[in-house]
């Protein structure tokens, strides 16, 4: 039975495809181990308490929020960051829809806009709006937001002509295994 | 950071976890039970709660099982909301439990960490109370199971070191047409100002409430009144709010009054939804 006594113990965790062991006590937070012992700041503090997004990771490929996971529940599972992130078909949308501003809120609506891409390609309307709903933006860019995910979609958006002559962009087409094609290959 | 030290626990069976939670109890480490954790870990950030230890049931096979036996659908507590609503397995609890929280934080909070939650709201307990459902707890004394509606009387009564293990229910009961109807205050993501479950079983409507009062419940008074022949659907839905099992709750989201405003609209939206707005009940 894995199981820690008092004081620090010794996670292993893969993150961005690279083992990683980390000694933490076992009521670290997944986001202070992410950014303070392995350097990936990447993964923003917002409330800390669940309800911003900003530090949203993927685990086993989900969108979750690294403020409400404690590192060692992290242990053996695939932990992606926005730094091994590689979704270059969202991230292009964001800048060619103008979806940031301050771009604090950025890394935690890519991660699970690219989540929402991978496992729902086929979300509908409601589904997207439901998903984006996790985060927060407070310079309020959430249209932009919300018409970058639809552009990476492959997705008309309303109002809006299409860039470069008509063609939307092709995402890539997820591997049939559903696995996270977005997480870097690594030696975990 | 969570600012105080606990140990972390992670048993595979329902045994070692009752048998972790005696040893860490007689040790005095007062441990608690994590599932989705989310609550232990909001809490203890903000010194709201403090524990010497976590015992983690994601790893016991049994809290983690969704299935359909003999008739009967098997949820394991450590199911997250989001594996529920996703299944389809039992639309309305789907649904119910999509309303609690945001789709990211409900790929961590499980069916048994929202019912043994310490908030008033448990929206997650509402279909199960409507379904007659029976629960299996286990503790360092052996397991035992319980129908639902005796087991959960305001909160889940669990004896010292038990923990829910999962919930059973007639399958039958996963086709009956059903409605659900959470009003906040503004946002799209909130507690509840009200929250009703209902589900139309044989000619009654079932209902049960969260936000109402200060604790979850299902009443077989209000249910009665809903249900009753003669009176107009209006007179209904007033006697029915009169027979609440506690007075209406008030807090920075809704004065009682405003409550029972809210309510009466959303008891009148789930009978015309399930039929029952004839004079005839």
């Amino acid at each position: 039975m894995p199981g820690n006594g008092p004081g620090p113990v010794w996670a292993e965790l893969c993150v961005n495809g690279e083992r990683r062991g980390v000694p933490v006590r076992p009521a670290d937070l997944l986001i202070d181990v992410l950014r303070d012992q392995l350097g990936l700041t990447g993964a923003k503090p917002g409330c800390l308490n669940g309800d911003c997004g900003t530090c949203t990771v993927h685990v086993d490929g989900w969108p979750m929020k690294s403020c409400l996971m404690l590192a060692v529940e992290a242990s053996g599972r695939q932990v992606t960051t926005i730094e091994g992130l590689n979704d270059p078909v969202l991230q292009q949308a964001f800048v060619d829809r103008w979806a940031f501003q301050c771009g604090y809120c950025t890394p935690g609506f890519l991660m699970n806009a690219s989540a929402l891409i991978r496992l729902r390609p086929d979300a509908d309307e409601a589904e997207i709006r439901e998903w984006l709903q996790s985060n927060i933006c407070r310079c309020t860019g959430y249209r932009e937001i919300r018409e970058a995910v639809l552009t990476a979609l492959g997705r008309p958006v309303p109002g809006s002509a299409p860039e470069g002559g008509g063609a939307h962009p092709q995402r890539r087409q997820p591997p049939a295994s559903g696995e996270d094609a977005n997480r870097p290959t690594g030696n975990c | 950071m969570i600012p105080f030290d606990f140990e972390y626990y992670r048993p595979a069976s329902v045994d070692e976890a009752a048998a972790l939670y005696r040893r860490l109890d007689e040790q005095g480490k007062s441990p608690l039970y994590y599932s989705g954790g989310t609550e232990i870990i909001t809490f203890g950030r903000t010194g709201r709660l403090r524990t010497g230890a976590v015992i983690d049931l994601k790893g016991i096979r049994e809290c983690g099982e969704l299935a359909v036996r003999d008739a009967r659908l098997v949820l394991g507590s450590a199911i997250t909301l989001s594996r529920l609503h996703d299944s389809r397995a039992f639309p309305l609890l789907g649904e119910t439990a999509a309303g609690v929280g945001d789709r990211t934080s409900r790929n961590k909070i499980t069916l048994g960490g929202n019912i043994c939650s310490r908030l008033i709201y448990r929206e997650a307990v509402l279909p199960l109370l409507l379904a007659d459902s029976v629960v299996r707890i286990a503790g360092p004394l052996g397991a035992r199971q319980a129908p639902i509606v005796q087991a959960f009387d305001r909160t889940l009564q669990l004896g010292r070191g038990e923990f829910l293990v999962r919930v059973e229910t007639e399958a039958r009961y996963a086709s009956m047409p059903y409605a659900v109807v959470k009003r906040r205050q503004v946002a799209a993501i909130d507690y509840p100002v009200v929250t009703v479950a209902a589900m139309r079983v044989g000619a009654g409507i079932r209902a049960a409430f969260s936000g109402v009062c200060a604790f979850p419940f299902r009443s077989p008074a209000v249910e009665e009144a809903l249900n009753e022949r003669g009176p107009s659907p209006q007179e209904r839905i007033a006697r029915a709010i009169e027979r609440l099992p506690g007075p209406i709750h008030e807090d920075s989201r809704s004065s009682a009054e405003y409550r029972r405003h809210v309510l009466a609209l959303a008891l009148a939206d789930i009978m015309r939804r399930l039929g029952g707005m004839t004079d005839a009940g």
